[in-house]
């Protein structure tokens, strides 16, 4: 532990931020290139950790604990997306059978 | 020691979030997702953030990726059933993907920095305690405010996936 | 700031010169807005009584007036100030404003006793007197302004009572285009007054009446700048006092009810012009050619309504031909400089051609709504009063002495003949037609044997006494007024010159010698003498019964036919602009508004129809969208 401790000082943070912004790329990849609703959803999942990790990051770095109770509340407001988003994936396979986004096309002209 | 532990974690996140979206069949998406989350855990120790490490294995993935997986395979979805988009599609993707990357990277060349490398970081601010104190203090409020999003959530989700009863 | 702290400050003489212009807008307001549930009679009586506590208030204040008294200002709010241009609602009481006052509510009064006799069987009675009222307002705002814009908006006041009352019979659309023409034509005069006023600030830094002609009196003659702001004065008085061109309004005016045609059309509104010209006087001494310009038109307008007079057989357009052919006279005078012979004139005009006009209107009166003179005749038996009070006007307009015209004309042709002996002959043949046409009205009208129908023979009566009292009083001003003024030649006292001193500068030039003054008279006497036995003996002895319109042949034919001025009117200003208008209305109204305001519309549409493509439904699609977007707002962000 003590030498973990010691990554503030080895590493600069740009490498988090870095980090943070190739892993919320991916997610936005994700999103752009599946059809499945279910990995759109976790692809959304990859984007709210990476900014908590940055969240985090910055806490260690500046050290101040009020970005890691942000976390927290993102980590709540994700755990309720999650659930209500597969309710409503739900609901869709049921009508559909399936939980493909291009077939939800009625919305339009 | 720890720059190699950062590098190590930081590849196999960046490996397990690419294979979560790259693999055919969504039940290896949901174990990469795992794999991904377990690592930004590993992360989170590396950043002396052990409580919010152990609290996003527990939600994460605990709680959620068991979620998934329980809807994958309440709706039977494997890779025979998953469809996929046309090269095109995904090329146009892939392009606007690493472009936003790229602007992102660009504009934080621009950015100072505001960290003032040096001083020997105490250890104390993700300890249980420290964070519980903020938490109860100072945000006491929106902690409740969430338990209320919860329990609204917790009844949507189960009047939207119930079936109806006509 | 409210009325108690106005009529606070203002006290006396103000607060009663302040009442005189309100007593008729009170009235106004009565009659206007509690008309409908007010009997008639009390109707008449409260806008007859209204103009006459004014008479009597400005007969108050008259007294004891003289060369002497100084002008004051009653200044009674601030209207509205930009800049350095400040602008009061203020009233000012000088020579002219007392006898203006005095011709206004005093003839007002008349008429209005007059008008509770000869509308009685009329349904928009007290419409009638409301707008009777307002128009005694608004002239009496005219005259007693104190700087140009409160005056205007007695002018356009005037203008607009004009409007309401030449079209009061508006279910008649002949009686309604006379009005419309009234208004359009007074508009073309208004907007050179207009003109004029902004003129005025520019050069004077002022447009009250007493800084501005102070500071002209400093001034060069004849500057361009005078000149300019002088024509376009003019340009407004020949449309409210209807000169060449602008006149067509006034014959046409005859629509409305004869007592408006009394008060409106000859005894007040039209004089407007003359009073702005004599208001403005030192400015127009100071622009000679302006002076010029005026007496020649008005020298022309004299001739030209006084010879279409001696061919018209409506009693209204005769007598309204002859008020055009008297206004003309008094221009004639104000461009000679006479500008206190001008006011003269205009006191007597105002007596003896309400008087013709009220006569008039109570034989159209006793002939059930007759007006044509072929269709009457013998009249003097039925209407005595009627007869020897129009008989009275008659020589008055006519010029025989004692009678008032006589001192007035006279005085004008004098003056004229100082300036110009050609306008005085010019003006003199004029004045020897204004005798002949009227007296073919007063033979035609009252001698001979009656011409009308046997049903109008048995209906003729004298009008009740509300009517005939008024032709009384104003038969015995038109005999007594003229001593208000004698020639020098009489009395080396000329009460009207005098008086009027401290307004107008004394006119310029000597009198005629005494020898040319008696010649003159006697030869005017003599001549008057032959007309009315030549007029007697055709028209009353002989009979001769003018023809139709129609019927007229030679030069009688262009006379009764006005000189053809209207259709002349109608051809050159008239149909070409219709003819423009339906052009620009077929192209620019219909293809250029029309089409950019369609093509705005139908480009929406098809822009529309376009975007809605772009709504593809496919989520996929939006979200690459979105991150397109997000990526070239953080590229802008970058980059600049």
């Amino acid at each position: 532990m003590e030498e973990l401790e010691q990554i503030v000082r080895i590493l600069p943070i740009e490498n988090y931020l870095v980090l943070s912004t190739i892993l919320f790329s991916i997610g936005v990849l994700g999103v752009l290139m599946r059809r499945n609703a279910i990995i759109i959803f976790m692809s959304i999942e990859l984007m709210l950790n990476s900014v908590n990790l940055l969240l985090v990051a910055f806490s260690t770095y500046m050290q101040n604990a009020t970005a890691q109770v942000f976390v927290f509340f993102i980590m709540v407001v994700a755990a309720a997306e999650v659930a209500v988003g597969l309710a409503i994936l739900v609901m869709i396979f049921r009508n559909t059978r399936s939980t493909d986004i291009e077939s939800l096309k009625k919305l339009k002209w | 020691m720890g720059d190699y532990i950062f590098y190590f974690l930081a590849f196999l996140s960046i490996i397990s979030a690419l294979m979560v979206v790259f693999s055919k069949n969504p039940m290896y998406s949901v174990l990469y997702l795992v794999l991904c989350f377990f690592s930004i855990a590993g992360h989170y120790i590396l950043l002396s953030a052990e409580f919010l490490a152990f609290v996003h294995i527990i939600v994460y993935a605990g709680a959620i990726m068991v979620l998934f997986l329980f809807v994958l395979m309440l709706l039977n979805l494997n890779s025979k059933t998953e469809s996929f988009k046309t090269p095109l599609w995904k090329f146009a993707a892939i392009c606007s993907g690493s472009a936003l990357m790229l602007v992102i990277l660009a504009s934080f060349k621009e950015t100072q920095n505001f960290i003032t490398p040096g001083s020997p970081p105490a250890t104390t601010i993700g300890t249980v305690k420290n964070l519980g104190t903020i938490l109860f203090n100072e945000y006491i409020l929106p902690f409740e405010i969430s338990s209320v999003l919860f329990i609204s959530a917790m009844v949507g989700a189960v009047i939207l996936a119930k079936k109806e009863l006509d | 700031m409210n009325m108690y702290t106005i009529f606070h400050q203002i006290s006396g003489n103000a607060l009663l010169l302040v009442l005189i212009p309100l007593l008729p807008l009170i009235g106004f307001f009565i009659n206007g807005i509690f008309g409908k549930s007010l009997s008639k009679t009390l109707s008449g009586a409260i806008g007859t009584l209204t103009v006459a506590i004014s008479f009597i208030i400005a007969l108050t204040l008259f007294w004891g007036l003289d060369a002497s008294f100084s002008p004051f200002v009653v200044n009674l709010f601030e209207w509205f100030s930009v800049g350095t241009f400040k602008v009061s609602m203020g009233f000012q009481y000088d020579q002219l404003s007392a006898l203006m006052l005095l011709i206004i509510t005093g003839v007002g009064t008349l008429i209005h006793l007059y008008s509770s006799g000869y509308m009685h069987n009329d349904d928009g009675f007290q419409r009638f007197f409301a707008y009777l009222n307002l128009f005694i307002f608004f002239m009496l705002v005219l005259v007693l302004g104190s700087n140009f814009l409160v005056s205007f908006i007695g002018w356009e006041g005037v203008g607009l009572c004009s409007y309401l009352l030449i079209g009061f019979w508006f279910k008649n659309p002949a009686y309604n285009d006379a009005a419309k023409k009234a208004f359009v034509m007074n508009r073309i005069g208004d907007l050179g007054f207009l003109i004029a006023v902004f003129m005025i600030f520019f050069q004077f830094n002022s447009i009250n009446y007493i800084d501005v002609m102070e500071s002209a009196k400093g001034m060069a003659s004849n500057s361009p700048i005078l000149i300019a702001i002088t024509l376009l004065l003019f340009v407004g008085a020949t449309g409210k006092s209807a000169q060449l061109p602008l006149y067509t309004w006034l014959p046409d005016a005859m629509a409305g009810p004869t007592p408006v045609s009394a008060l409106i059309h000859a005894a007040t509104m039209v004089t407007a012009g003359i009073f702005l010209v004599v208001r403005s006087n030192v400015l127009f001494s100071l622009a000679p050619y302006t002076s010029e310009i005026v007496a020649i038109v008005g020298l022309i307008t004299a001739l030209f309504a006084a010879s279409i007079g001696l061919r018209q057989n409506d009693i209204k357009k005769v007598l309204a031909y002859s008020t055009v052919s008297q206004l003309g006279y008094m221009f004639v005078a104000l461009g000679v400089g006479a500008y206190s012979t001008a006011m003269f004139h205009v006191t007597t005009h105002a007596f003896f051609k309400a008087l013709l006009f009220l006569g008039s209107g109570s034989v159209i009166h006793a002939m059930s709504g007759e007006q044509d003179i072929r269709f009457m005749g013998g009249l003097k038996k039925k209407l005595p009063i009627t007869h020897i009070t129009f008989l009275i006007g008659t020589l008055a307009i006519a010029g025989l002495p004692p009678f008032a015209g006589f001192f007035s004309k006279d005085e004008i042709l004098a003056k004229v003949f100082m300036h110009n002996p050609i306008m005085f002959w010019a003006l003199a043949f004029t004045s020897a037609l204004t005798a002949f046409y009227m007296f073919r009205l007063y033979f035609l009208t009252f001698h001979g044997n009656f011409r009308g129908t046997e049903k109008q023979a048995h209906h003729l009566h004298e009008s009740p006494l509300s009517m005939t009292l008024p032709l009384m009083v104003l038969a015995v001003a038109s005999t007594l007024g003229g001593f208000l003024g004698m020639p020098a030649i009489m009395s080396n006292y000329n009460g009207f010159e005098s008086y009027l001193s401290p307004i107008v500068s004394p006119s310029h030039g000597e009198h005629p010698s005494h020898m040319f003054e008696y010649t003159m008279m006697g030869v005017s006497v003599i001549l008057l003498f032959i007309i009315i036995g030549y007029t007697r003996n055709r028209f009353a002895t002989k009979q001769v019964i003018p023809v139709d319109v129609s019927e007229e042949s030679g030069f009688a034919k262009t006379l009764a036919n006005k000189y053809w001025v209207d259709e002349i009117y109608d051809t050159i200003i008239v149909k070409p602009m219709l003819f423009i208008s339906q052009k620009l209305h077929q192209f620019f109204e219909l293809q250029v508004i029309d089409g950019a305001v369609n093509g705005i519309g139908r480009l929406t549409n098809y822009g529309s129809q376009a975007l809605r493509l772009i709504q593809t439904g496919n989520t996929g699609m939006y979200l690459i969208f979105m991150v397109v977007s997000i990526v070239l707002i953080l590229l802008f962000n970058i980059i600049s």
